[in-house]
């Protein structure tokens, strides 16, 4: 009988997609996220059409932020080859610096606001332009996903110390890699979408 | 039947079976079983459509009878009755409310979350959902979001009250209507609460699909109602974060003074200070979201149709791939024609005319889907079932109500029919009517599966007769209403002249919505009394092909007890010449049925016997 089983289970055409369910459902949450940033930047470009639209400079802290995002990818990326490999203190390391990056970039992203309101661009009241708060909107919502890529960079942290992450348990490690990529990603599509339509 | 059989599947590894051992709360609050989840949101839709569809009566009566005396109505609305009249702002707050209600929480999830939760496993042979905790999460979402929306119907001063749109600036501003306060600041919470929990579910639903299919369930095997579920849960995951977007944006306005959407307002000769927004705006982000949900809400209804039709038709259902391809053409066109929604928003009318264009062309697939229906139908050995009622009601709501639309799109008319009673009309035959009988269609047909026992026949004609009669009572006048020019959301009409000669006509139409809902009550008692009382199901009442019908009577937790048959064949071999019984449910392999076997069909079978004896 478990031979007929095995058998009839490669013959049918079968389980085409042998993804992870959780990986899968991790990947279409991406999809809102990606969803919710296309429409915000759609919705500017609309609103920018129609005139009455106040320009100002990019806070050039932005291009510090850019390169301090996409380095913390590199490293994340080192993270997850450190734990395909099993050498785990690397792995700690990595997620480590991951994370400090990303706190970085944080902390350099709330300065940029600092820019703005020192450049009268202010995100709401008297005086504010949509052009100002579109950016306030685009960063802040950006960030806040960021602090929770960073919260979860900490729980593969804390699970890398209880022995879960290594070559045979890297569903969580890989979920947190992708995220991360993604954000980092979705900055530079925001950053570029900036600087083209400014 | 040894390969049909023969055990396939391991249960889940991650899974745990034995559901004896869970404490109550477990196994029937916060239950991550997918049937239990699809009965809270059964009943969680009634509910809401019973309230939904009182409020509807309240502002049919005020319109049917603007010079009663409503004091009697004190009781329930208490200070909104002022000398025995409706207050005039608490008027829009009910129309608001009432289509909040019927569009998200009836239609969406009472719809979706029943159907799509009780079935995409059972049909496609899985233990459970993908994740029974997103799930349960997805329902408790739900449930607050439903108490903040019912919190907010109580509070003093009202509901939202801009039209289940919200177009700002009315939604904006609190002083503009006393909706715009609170009641809007719970409107935005509860909606945001809703949002997460439909992309929760629909995450849940697409995931399902894509990795828990049994063997040989490939897509082309899928029944329709799988297909239509799926492209629903994909359409609600692309528009749903664009309204949270919109809503965002709103709440934004409204809290931080932000001027995305208001610009240049005068209230009472006071100026505001928000410069620079663009109402428009909105109404490009709401109806980016607002069209795909129309389908959201229509797909499933449509999916559940096309299972009834050919099981009580007994004949293969016609065109199974042009179904899927017009779905997935819906699904796609779906996403490019939201600005017919807003042809007299002053957008450009070039622009105007494309989506006009795209408009019309949604009238293909889904002309493809009525005709097949039809031809289903035609010549097929059809049993009057009470679900098949309703199925046939639909179809005929989808292809009258298809029709207005056709008119609604022709950008030169909708400037005469925008925003009057035709497009009430529209819309609620063929997206309210037409997925309301495709969830009462449901209900009837899955009820013995759900509980185990029937519902009771006869009460199901007369609940159909009565509705499906009601439903044309009550839209159909519309249109004239509505050609003649009464604007929809108005309060009172007999400020106009030209609108006298109507009022018989609005009182007829009040008067059918009274029958028509206190008909739901016969259904009502129906369900109820069969949850208990009902005669005892078998476990294939309708002699139906799709694998939810080989479990027991009541699938317990896991569903098969054994393992998960393994699919051979499509949904709809129903007559098939040669065959001994009039339908061969999915699991039958075709060694079993060489009698009826196409020649490639035997082909298939010769691979079968290879795979099994070869090694
Ligand atoms: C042949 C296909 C259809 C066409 C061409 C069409 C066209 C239109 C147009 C042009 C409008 C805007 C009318 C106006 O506000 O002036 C409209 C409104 C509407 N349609 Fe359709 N429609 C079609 C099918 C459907 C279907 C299948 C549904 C739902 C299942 C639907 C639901 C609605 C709703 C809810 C509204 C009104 C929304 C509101 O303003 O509150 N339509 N339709
Ligand atoms: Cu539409």
């Amino acid at each position: 009988m478990s031979q007929h089983e095995l058998n009839l289970q490669s013959s049918e055409p079968q389980k085409p997609l042998s993804m992870n369910p959780k990986k899968f459902a991790f990947w279409l949450f991406l999809v809102t996220v990606l969803m919710i940033f296309a429409a915000l930047t759609s919705a500017y470009i609309v609103r920018r059409a129609d005139g009455g639209w106040l320009e100002f400079q990019l806070p050039s802290i932005f291009w510090l932020n850019s390169v301090i995002i996409v380095v913390s990818s590199i490293t994340m990326q080192l993270a997850y080859f450190a734990a395909k490999k099993d050498s785990l203190e690397k792995t700690k390391l990595y997620l480590l610096i991951t994370s400090l990056l990303g706190l970085a970039f944080l902390v350099g992203q709330f300065y940029a606001w600092g820019d703005l309101v020192e450049i009268k661009v202010f995100f709401g009241g008297k005086g504010s332009n949509p052009s100002g708060s579109f950016l306030y909107v685009l960063t802040g919502l950006h960030g806040l996903h960021l602090i929770s890529a960073v919260i979860f960079l900490w729980v593969v942290f804390a699970q890398s110390f209880k022995y879960k992450v290594h070559s045979k348990s890297m569903l969580v490690i890989e979920c947190c890699t992708t995220y991360w990529h993604f954000l980092g990603g979705l900055w530079i599509y925001l950053f570029g979408f900036l600087l083209l339509n400014h | 039947m040894s390969v049909a059989e023969s055990h396939l599947h391991d249960h889940h590894d991650d899974h745990e079976h034995d559901h004896h051992d869970l404490p109550w709360i477990k196994k029937y609050v916060f239950s991550e079983d997918h049937k239990v989840i699809a009965k809270q949101y059964l009943i969680s839709g009634i509910i809401w459509a019973i309230i939904g569809g009182g409020l509807s009566l309240l502002f049919r009566l005020q319109l049917a009878y603007p010079d009663a005396n409503f004091d009697w109505l004190k009781p329930l609305l208490g200070g909104w009755i002022q000398n025995g009249k409706l207050d005039p702002e608490f008027y829009l707050a009910l129309v608001t409310m009432h289509g909040t209600i019927m569009v998200f929480f009836v239609l969406t999830a009472g719809l979706s979350g029943t159907f799509s939760n009780f079935l995409i496993p059972l049909q496609i042979g899985a233990r459970d959902m993908a994740s029974g905790f997103l799930n349960m999460l997805s329902y408790w979402f739900f449930f607050v979001s439903g108490v903040i929306m019912l919190c907010s119907l109580f509070i003093e001063t009202g509901p939202a009250g801009g039209g289940w749109t919200v177009y700002p600036p009315l939604s904006a501003l609190p002083q503009a209507i006393s909706g715009s306060g609170l009641g809007m600041t719970l409107w935005l919470i509860s909606m945001a609460l809703f949002i997460v929990s439909t992309l929760l579910g629909g995450l849940n639903y697409i995931t399902t699909v894509i990795n828990l299919r049994t063997n040989g369930m490939s897509f082309l095997r899928m029944p329709l109602t799988i297909w239509a579920f799926f492209i629903t849960a994909i359409i609600g995951l692309l528009s749903f974060p664009v309204l949270f977007s919109a809503a965002l944006l709103l709440i934004f306005d409204r809290t931080f003074g932000t001027s995305f959407f208001l610009s240049d307002i005068y209230i009472a000769g006071q100026a505001l200070s928000f410069e620079g927004g663009s109402p428009v705006l909105f109404q490009h982000l709401f109806w980016f979201l607002g069209h795909p949900e129309v389908y959201i809400v229509l797909l499933p209804a449509l999916g559940i149709t096309s299972e009834i039709v050919a099981t009580n038709s007994r004949k293969p259902i016609f065109g199974y791939k042009a179904m899927i391809g017009s779905m997935l053409a819906i699904a796609f066109l779906s996403f490019i024609v939201w600005a017919h929604h807003m042809f007299i928003s002053g957008m450009n009318p070039f622009l105007g005319s494309i989506f006009m264009f795209l408009t019309l062309i949604i009238a293909v697939p889904s002309a493809v889907k009525a005709f097949n229906y039809i031809t289903t139908l035609w010549r097929g050995n059809i049993i009057f079932t009470p679900a098949m009622l309703f199925s046939i009601g639909l179809v005929s709501f989808f292809i009258s109500g298809g029709l207005t639309g056709i008119v609604l799109g022709n950008s030169a008319a909708d400037i005469q029919l925008h925003d009057t009673y035709f497009v009430v009309a529209h819309f609620h035959i063929v997206m309210g009517s037409a997925s309301f009988f495709g969830m009462l269609a449901g209900v009837y047909h899955w009820f013995p599966k759900m509980f185990g026992r029937m519902m009771d026949e006869k009460l199901g004609y007369v609940h159909f007769w009565i509705t499906f009669i009601g439903v044309y009572m009550v839209f159909f006048p519309m249109h004239y209403i509505g050609i003649a020019g009464f604007p929809r959301r108005y309060y009172s009409f007999t400020g106009f002249d030209f609108t006298q000669s109507f009022t018989d006509l609005t009182q007829i139409i009040t008067i059918a919505a009274i029958v028509t809902f206190a008909a739901q009550f016969i259904f009502l008692f129906n369900f109820f009394f069969s949850i208990f009382k009902g005669r005892r199901a078998t476990e294939n009442p309708w002699r139906s092909n799709t694998l939810e019908w080989t479990t027991p009577v009541e699938p317990g937790h896991g569903n098969w007890p054994g393992a998960i048959p393994t699919v051979y064949r499509w949904a709809y071999d129903y007559s098939k010449p040669g065959a001994e019984d009039d339908f061969i449910p999915q699991n039958v392999p075709f060694s079993e049925t060489k009698g009826s076997n196409f020649p490639h069909e035997n082909e298939q079978m010769v691979a079968e016997a290879e795979s099994i004896h070869g090694k």
